[in-house]
């Protein structure tokens, strides 16, 4: 039974069903309920769709245990040593948002793309080199002259002022 | 005629040289996005619509739709030289580009893939001009009840044709609507689902957002963890006597590309439906009606001509409802339509009338897009062949990038690039255990159009629930939802009958 539970299909049912429990707790603090003359209230759209969401995931729990307990599935729910690669993207990806607010756009991508495109995708440096130094040029003259969108530079803000005072 | 005076008019628009270069640019971007393994229409309008605030907004929707339609056109060049499908819609466009390819000819499949997509694409937007005025006059007679209606119509096709698990399906059409009432309500204006207290909530969840997530980072994470060799690319020379040759093949299935497009057109209105459905169902109708059946899947020139007249007849069939009455037909014009909003042209009935310049100016682009699809598809079958040979950590790389830097261009927050990443993890997990994100999708678009609808149809009615089935076309929109709710738990007592009764 608990290694039924712990299968990805339960884990993922569960997952759901706890995020709609977590929906309806907050939807309760505005009205649920029927306003009279008005018709429903701010919350009871989220409430009520979040308890159709709980019993759909509640009856795909059901049921993923049951199937498991009947014939247990044995096929790995990522493929066969490729979790590895996924898990080092997903992490390159949040340390990468994470420099973005601290050291700025123009360090995190570059930083970024050298990861990618060096370590990770074992590129030679041929192919490497100019996309790391293309790209925030291009990103700098596309977002921030054309579009005027100022892209995020944390604490290398100041060494934007030059270039700030060349285009604006 | 008078759509064809409105059409006329729209050219005026459409053939300016600006948004004939605006087309071409679109064309050839959806070309080679499409034509990347694991890009489709869908990821190519997601990632590229952020981009698109550098022109004005009719332009800006010209090239979305240019970009569609090129994804249409390119997702059958890795099918066919890389036996990968380039996005779902061109799938079947493998089962016989692939064996095509591997005998020499895949410069023939190529031609005969573009020609079929341009008489798709053609005969779909005629019947697309056809019909837009019609619907749309008759949408103009839809009230609140009639849109709320109609909103849950298109979700209970999800459930009823989708083709996926009926309670998967619930569960993220639900997830969708209840994320697209976070922030402020609407009638009230009071604030509701603000997560953890954040601020960046307050705002709410924005498609693009979403749509970035799960159709930029998901797919990379998706097409990573699939993808553990590098595929082989099938060289295809392209010379005068095959294109011939590509042309005369198909003239002679012009009954295939006939059917395969009106049916594409029509499958592709229904939003569960779609392009996926509109060319497998095209393949099987090819092959159930050919003289030789057996040939199919061995490299017959047919088999690709099927799949591809119906996935471009789809995309434009799947326009029509977005258009006409605000229902995306599928994810790609759900964004289209949240591009829509988000820059003040509000798609339905009503943009016919207060901005008929630009819906008449879109319908004939239509008409440009696919003649420009069609030249510069002929035209790049060599790039297409070099750009393949790209390794794919460029490509995943450059995706990536876009998705971090465009996620935080449209409102300059990152509170949005956390959220990209979030959805981003979480749909690649959810599509692996087999939720379909579609309707997740178009649910956070429509979720705002379903709730206002219905409680504004309830204020209108003093409260009273029956508005919504006392009105003949909402009763109606309402049975045909119930329908089609109902529809699996009919399929499944019918296989039991079947099952316990073997006759």
């Amino acid at each position: 039974m608990l290694k039924a539970l712990l299968k990805a299909e339960s884990l993922i049912a569960l997952g759901l069903m706890g995020l709609s429990v977590y929906f309806m707790w907050h939807a309760i603090e505005r009205p649920i309920g029927w306003d009279g003359a008005r018709g429903p209230g701010g919350g009871a759209f989220p409430f009520w769709l979040s308890l159709i969401m709980l019993g759909a995931s509640t009856a795909i729990l059901i049921r993923a245990v049951r199937t498991e307990l009947r014939v247990p599935d044995l096929k790995p729910f990522f493929e066969p040593g490729m979790i590895g690669p996924v898990a080092a993207v997903t992490l390159a990806l949040t340390i990468t948002i994470a420099l973005m607010s601290w050291l700025g756009t123009y360090v995190a991508i570059p930083l970024f793309m050298l990861w990618y495109l060096r370590v990770f995708g074992r590129n030679s440096w041929k192919v490497t080199i100019p996309l790391v130094l293309g790209t925030p040029v291009v990103l700098f003259f596309f977002f921030e002259v054309a579009l005027l969108i100022l892209l995020p530079k944390g604490i290398t803000e100041p060494l934007f002022f030059p270039l700030y005072a060349m285009f604006f | 005629m008078e759509v064809l005076s409105l059409l006329a008019q729209g050219f005026g628009t459409s053939l300016l040289p600006l948004n004939i270069g605006i087309v071409i640019v679109g064309v050839t971007l959806g070309l080679f996005i499409g034509a990347m393994p694991g890009l489709g229409s869908v990821n190519g309008v997601a990632i590229v619509l952020p981009l698109t605030f550098i022109v004005p907004p009719a332009s800006a929707i010209i090239f979305l739709a240019a970009l569609y339609y090129g994804a249409m056109y390119g997702g059958a060049v890795s099918s066919i030289l890389l036996g990968i499908p380039g996005s779902s819609t061109a799938v079947a466009t493998t089962f016989d580009g692939r064996p095509m390819a591997q005998q020499g000819k895949a410069g023939l499949a190529l031609i005969a893939a573009a020609v079929a997509s341009f008489i798709g694409g053609t005969i779909s937007v005629i019947l697309f001009t056809a019909f837009a005025v019609p619907l749309a006059e008759l949408a103009l007679r839809f009230g609140p009840a009639e849109n709320f209606a109609l909103v849950l119509l298109a979700f209970t096709t999800f459930v009823g044709l989708g083709g996926d698990d009926a309670m998967k399906t619930i569960a993220m059409i639900c997830l969708g609507l209840v994320l697209s009432t976070v922030g402020l309500d609407m009638i009230s204006g009071q604030p509701r689902l603000i997560f953890f207290d954040m601020p960046g909530f307050f705002a709410g969840i924005s498609f693009l957002v979403l749509a970035i997530g799960v159709y930029g980072i998901g797919e990379v994470l998706w097409t990573l963890e699939k993808s553990r060799v590098a595929p082989t690319v099938t060289p295809a020379r392209v010379t005068w006597s095959e294109m011939r040759a590509g042309f005369a093949a198909a003239g002679r299935t012009w009954k295939t590309m006939g059917t395969g497009s009106v049916m594409g057109f029509f499958v592709g209105m229904l939003p569960a439906a779609g392009a996926t459905p509109a060319s497998l169902m095209a393949y099987g109708i090819a092959k159930s009606t050919s003289r030789q059946p057996e040939t199919f899947g061995k490299g017959n020139v047919e088999g690709v001509v099927a799949p591809e007249t119906a996935n471009n007849a789809a995309s434009t069939g799947s326009l029509l409802p977005m258009l006409s009455l605000g229902i995306p037909g599928s994810p790609t014009t759900a964004l289209l339509l949240g591009g829509m909003v988000m820059w003040g042209l509000t798609p339905g009935p009503m943009l016919f009338i207060e901005q008929a310049d630009f819906v008449w100016g879109l319908i004939s682009s239509l008409y440009t897009a696919n003649l420009a699809a069609v030249l510069i598809n002929l035209a790049l079958i060599p790039v297409f062949v070099w750009a393949l040979r790209m390794p794919f950590s460029v490509l995943c790389t450059l995706v990536l990038v876009l998705c971090i830097v465009g996620g935080f261009a449209p409102d300059q927050r990152m509170h949005d690039v956390w959220l990209i990443l979030v959805f981003g993890v979480v749909g690649y997990i959810l599509r692996k255990a087999d939720y379909p994100l579609a309707p997740l999708v178009l649910a956070l678009v429509l979720g705002p159009v379903m709730e206002r609808s219905f409680r504004q149809a309830l204020i209108a009615a003093q409260g009273d629930p029956t508005t919504f089935v006392t009105r003949p076309l909402s009763a109606t929109f309402i049975a045909l939802a119930v329908l089609f709710f109902l529809l699996p738990v009919f399929m499944k007592l019918w296989q039991r009958r079947k099952g316990s009764h073997p006759a």
